[in-house]
């Protein structure tokens, strides 16, 4: 799998799934460029063997915890200070296609 | 003195507002006026508040008037890397999809600025969202080497060591996620440190690679570092991945500038093949150096290193790609192509393709390619793998040497456009330092000299054990030291992009 | 196969042909004062956006902190339903895109969650069928988004929308069960009845009011049918949107007849999220396959793991209250109830208030004849919840214990419990207020039953030749003249007294 170049497909699909709205260019070149990254990222396989545990944070912690108490919320006028589209103290946004 | 303030350190400065030579205002007035005389050819600040800045030192000299107790860095300028959220300035992170961004909150480390009575210039340049190492990612256009304007200031934090190297500020914040302080610093001649991961709060950071982030100082000597690590450091309860200790204590070890008895360990994995022989050059005088400091040398050797890079290409652009999503035009930020007709998903699709650059949209596609189903295991499950292989060589290594140096970066800096088109060129400035970004542990970048073949600066970098960073802070400033000694003065005194001739 | 050939096969037909295999995953608001990640409050009713921080409007920058009180009552929930406590877990990013999630990611659990393997019993028909638990997690809610213009109101045809994010990182709990077979025609009953019963568990635990039609409780159904008895599992269907308790069993119902009908035609279920509809009882499907979300999970790395201690888990099992079936048995052996009469007091909704007002002294047999008749009807009258008619168990026992006095007969204790109602005060208030205690001093009767005897000499005769049950009716023109307060078996005593 590794081995697999990335197609022009695939670029695309990870645009949609990223939504970036990419022009035929972007895709061709993106999808060159993906494939030379991807199959130089690749050789972490290489000493990956079963049994390693993976690590996603450097730092071992655990149980870090606030109480249940309240801090006061900035307010619904500073929320929409930056907005780019606001009615009736809500975010205005375009139609939203049926969720999934 | 007034002519030389800018020249000043940050603890010379301090000193001298203590001592009731100099008052805040007038530094801050003397900065801003550099500012004004240089950055046009830097381009290191994207904002500069002149007036809130001169309205914070004000507060000071008034606070030192009432004989209030004030930081050891009070009345001090400072510039602020623009990936800090600040309640009265823009925060853009250097995206177009920022642009005027105004945050209505104060990032845990601009409000310990603020505390610290550091006085906050203005917020300086960097990489879009900090991925890249050159500073040409911003959306705003590179920030310029004050050593040759033609060059980078190394990246992300460029327009910081830019600011630092080029007199516009004593002190810059900066963020390392994958060598973005040490890099930038070392490219510069300046020091470039970034804490333990853990070490200082993310809260306000806006994220890159969350497991990775790590706030730090840059600065023109050591101690200056260490009294702005002490000052933007500790534990944050708002930031969970912030560690509940307490700093560790690196003004002192800056101040002591000792490493008799200590072992030093060269990694062979950081040097050789693929770095600059006047970087080697330097690098491997200024181990002889420590030798003859009394230091112990020990070679050892770092297998899984030669690995680093790609696992943190697979780990920073998988979390980059989630924490980016948030981008999507509809709370704040920019929204392009909301015409009535296309639908929410669509207007995200268009922002984000216009509000990106090429970078970012690569890394967030790579992240997204990374973490999808049927390639989760193969690449992001595989380099966190290889970050477990990266900690235990840390381990091993640190059983044997009290710390690990090597080159900061392979070269010195690079012309501003050689390597734009080319990612993976560009990639390979983090070589040297990615390791301890992976491991979460502390690295410092110190200057130790001029490359032969291009005259540009070379940094040494220091590695330390999680939580000790103080010991770098002792090496770097023995090494920083007994460099100056020999040279008879510091190295950036011989930076001549700027102001022609050194002094 | 397309959605419109099939038409919708009835239920039995389909169950005489079909064995359905269900589960459920039931997300629940948890009743924590603040939300999950954030000191924003967590209750309902501000002014949109008026609470909300820089964390649960995923401000750039902004970081969570794990609530402490949420990941308790995640662990109680997970220990009453007789789960294992994991020791080490993580929160995970569910990436995907949508205006009302802040981050465009929800933090939630994946493949490590707080509680996993319990399960929950629960009766129908007599029979106890034993759910399986395949996990308990937590995750943070969206905000809520209105759509506006469009004829309807709805997301289709909308001509843009308006979000408010209050309800933005609130906490939930989601409670995923094994898939359960072997069911057969009962499996939406069984659904519902779960349901039920998880519902009361979260009640009794303390952790959530559980309000379904505020949307603190919400189900999604997955369903699938094979050839009974092919001993196999056929392709199931997710169906969101199911925010009641009939509706749980109605969508279950509805999907079996549709996927009976695909299936009749000789076509395949396909697998996919769908949308039940309240309205038409129906489920619509949703996003297409080839749009297939890839929510790209990975570690949280924002938070850090947790790993809850022996101690505090084990205190919190210490502090759980009597669990709702168990419960039940009690309180039915104590009230000497049938199966059935303790099944319509639960279905009444009755049975915290029935316990209380025999905990305030009244018989059982009076605090449910009291709540199950003449209350429930002024409840459906109204259209209420029983629980929340204006009379509290106090008042309801003491009414009882009025009419096991004397002091009321029944039809009296009626018109004090309307004045309770009608907030006229406490029971003794209103017969005070209205004069409404019977009366039983002959000297006061008397006079009624001489002029009823003076009015109706035919009936007298009757009763003095020893047609006692005349007297009755002798008894009803003196209550009537009382206006019903005369106690009536003294009535009947001094009529008979009279004429014998």
């Amino acid at each position: 799998m590794a081995c697999m170049p990335i197609t022009r497909e695939e670029v695309a699909h990870l645009a949609r799934l990223a939504r970036l709205s990419l022009t035929e260019e972007e895709l061709d070149r993106y999808a060159g460029q993906l494939d030379v990254i991807i199959s130089s990222v690749a050789r972490v396989g290489e000493v990956a063997a079963d049994g390693i545990p993976p690590t996603s944070q450097a730092v071992p912690v655990t149980n870090v915890f606030r109480d249940d108490v309240i801090v006061p919320p900035i307010g619904a006028a500073a929320a929409l200070d930056q907005a780019p589209a606001a009615e009736a103290g809500q975010f205005r946004v375009p139609r939203i296609l049926a969720e999934d | 003195m007034d002519g030389e303030l800018t020249r000043q350190t940050a603890a010379g400065l301090a000193a001298a507002m203590a001592a009731g030579e100099v008052s805040a205002v007038e530094v801050t007035q003397a900065h801003l006026d550099r500012i004004t005389a240089v950055d046009g050819r830097v381009k290191a600040f994207l904002h500069v508040a002149a007036e809130r800045a001169l309205a914070a030192a004000r507060a000071v000299d008034d606070q030192r008037a009432a004989g209030a107790p004030l930081g050891p860095l009070a009345g001090v300028p400072i510039a602020h890397k623009d990936v800090f959220t600040t309640a009265d300035m823009p925060t853009t992170c250097g995206s177009k999809i920022l642009e005027g961004w105004q945050p209505p909150y104060d990032a845990t480390v601009t409000r310990r600025l603020r505390e610290a009575g550091l006085v906050i210039l203005g917020k300086t340049n960097m990489d879009e969202f900090a991925m890249g190492s050159s500073t040409e990612n911003s959306a705003y256009g590179p920030s310029h080497n004050p050593w040759d304007l033609d060059r980078v200031p190394g990246g992300s934090s460029g327009g910081s060591s830019a600011a630092v190297t080029a007199f516009e500020a004593p002190l810059a914040t900066g963020t390392d996620t994958g060598g973005s302080i040490r890099q930038p610093g070392a490219v510069c001649g300046i020091v470039g440190v970034k804490p333990t991961y853990g070490g200082s709060s993310r809260y306000g950071l806006v994220a890159f690679a969350s497991s990775l982030d790590t706030p730090g100082p840059l600065a023109r000597t050591v101690l200056d570092a260490a009294l702005l690590h002490e000052a933007m450091s500790g534990h944050d309860p708002c930031d969970s991945t912030s560690l509940d200790a307490a700093v560790p204590p690196v003004v002192a070890a800056a101040r002591q500038a000792d490493v008799s008895g200590l072992r030093v360990g060269v990694v062979t994995e950081l040097g050789g093949e693929g770095y600059q022989p006047g970087v080697m050059q330097r690098f491997t005088e200024t181990v002889e150096l420590l030798e003859s400091l009394g230091a112990k040398i020990v070679e050892l050797s770092c297998p899984h290193f030669a690995y680093a890079l790609p696992a943190y290409y697979l780990i920073a652009p998988s979390e980059a790609s989630s924490n980016l999503a948030r981008f999507d035009a509809m709370r704040y930020g920019l929204r392009a192509g909301d015409d009535g007709v296309r639908s929410a998903e669509e207007v995200m699709s268009v922002t984000r393709a216009a509000g990106f650059g090429a970078e970012v949209k690569r890394r967030i596609m790579l992240g997204t390619y990374a973490l999808s189903s049927g390639y989760y295991d193969a690449y992001y499950g595989k380099a966190q793998q290889v970050r477990t292989l990266v900690i235990r060589d840390f381990e091993a290594a640190f059983e044997q040497a009290d710390v690990l140096v090597s080159p900061s970066t392979p070269t010195t800096a690079f012309r501003i456009g050689e390597r734009a088109d080319d990612p993976m060129a560009m990639y390979l400035a983090d070589l040297a330092t990615i390791p301890s970004d992976l491991a979460g542990n502390a690295a410092l970048s110190v200057p130790c000299g001029l490359a032969p073949e291009d005259g540009l600066p070379v940094g040494f970098q220091i590695m330390a054990p999680v939580l000790a960073d103080d010991r770098m802070y002792r090496v770097g400033a023995a090494v920083e030291a007994a460099l100056q000694r020999r040279w008879g003065h510091p190295l950036i005194d011989e930076a001549r992009g700027l102001d022609g001739a050194g002094r | 196969m397309t959605e419109a050939a099939a038409a919708a096969v009835a239920f039995d037909d389909a169950m005489s042909r079909y064995e359905p295999v269900f589960g459920l995953e039931t997300h629940v608001e948890l009743g924590t004062i603040t939300k999950m990640f954030c000191g924003c409050p967590a209750a309902f009713g501000a002014e949109p956006n008026a609470a909300v921080c820089p964390v649960c409007l995923g401000l750039p920058g902004s970081l969570p902190v794990v609530n402490r009180r949420a990941v308790e009552y995640t662990i109680r929930i997970g220990l009453a339903l007789n789960c294992t406590i994991a020791a080490w877990c993580r929160f995970a990013r569910k990436n995907y895109f949508y205006p009302d999630m802040p981050k465009d990611y929800q933090i939630s659990q994946y493949d490590e969650p707080l509680c996993t393997d319990g399960y929950l019993d629960v009766a129908v028909a007599g029979t106890v069928v034993r759910v399986g638990i395949e996990r308990v997690h937590m995750e943070e809610d969206t905000g809520k988004s209105h759509h506006m213009g469009g004829a309807t109101g709805r997301i289709h045809g909308a001509d843009y929308s308006l979000v408010d994010y209050n309800r933005a990182g609130i906490p939930l709990v989601e409670v995923v069960t094994k898939p359960v077979p072997g069911t057969g025609a009962l499996a939406p009953e069984v659904a519902r009845a779960y349901v039920t019963e998880l519902r009361e568990l979260l009640r009794a635990l303390g952790v959530s009011d559980v309000r379904m039609e505020e949307g603190s409780l919400r189900c999604d159904v997955n369903l699938s049918l094979s050839p009974a008895g092919s001993g196999q599992w056929g392709t199931r269907t997710e169906t969101k949107n199911v925010n009641s308790l009939r509706s749980v069993e109605r969508a279950m119902r509805s999907e079996i007849e549709r996927q009976a009908a695909v299936l009749d035609a000789g076509g395949t279920v396909v697998q996919e999220t769908r949308h039940f509809h309240e309205d038409t009882g129906s489920t619509t499907p949703g996003r297409s396959k080839e749009e297939a979300q890839d929510y790209r999970y990975f570690p949280e790395p924002d938070l850090v793991p947790l790993a809850p201690e022996a101690a505090w888990v084990d205190g919190i099992r210490a502090s759980l209250p009597e669990l709702p079936a168990a419960r039940r048995a009690r309180l039915q052996a104590e009230w000497g109830l049938s199966d059935l009469d303790m099944a319509a007091v639960r279905n009444a909704g009755a049975l915290d208030l029935v316990a209380a007002t025999v905990a305030a002294g009244a018989s059982p047999a009076d605090a449910r004849k009291w709540w199950l008749g003449e209350l429930s009807r002024h409840a459906n009258e109204s259209g209420t919840e029983l629980a929340l008619l204006p009379v509290t168990p106090e008042q309801v026992a003491r009414v009882a214990g009025l009419v096991s006095s004397g002091q009321l007969n029944d039809k009296l204790a009626r018109a004090v419990l309307d004045g309770v109602l009608a907030g006229e005060g406490d029971p003794d208030e209103v017969v005070a207020a209205r004069g409404l205690a019977v009366v039983s001093d002959e000297g006061a009767l008397g006079a009624a039953v001489d002029e009823a005897i003076a009015a109706n000499p035919d009936l007298a005769a009757k009763v003095r030749d020893g047609k006692v049950n005349v007297a009755g009716a002798l008894v009803g023109v003196v209550m009537r003249a009382t206006r019903g307060q005369a106690d009536a078996a003294k009535v009947r005593e001094l009529i008979l007294a009279r004429l014998s």
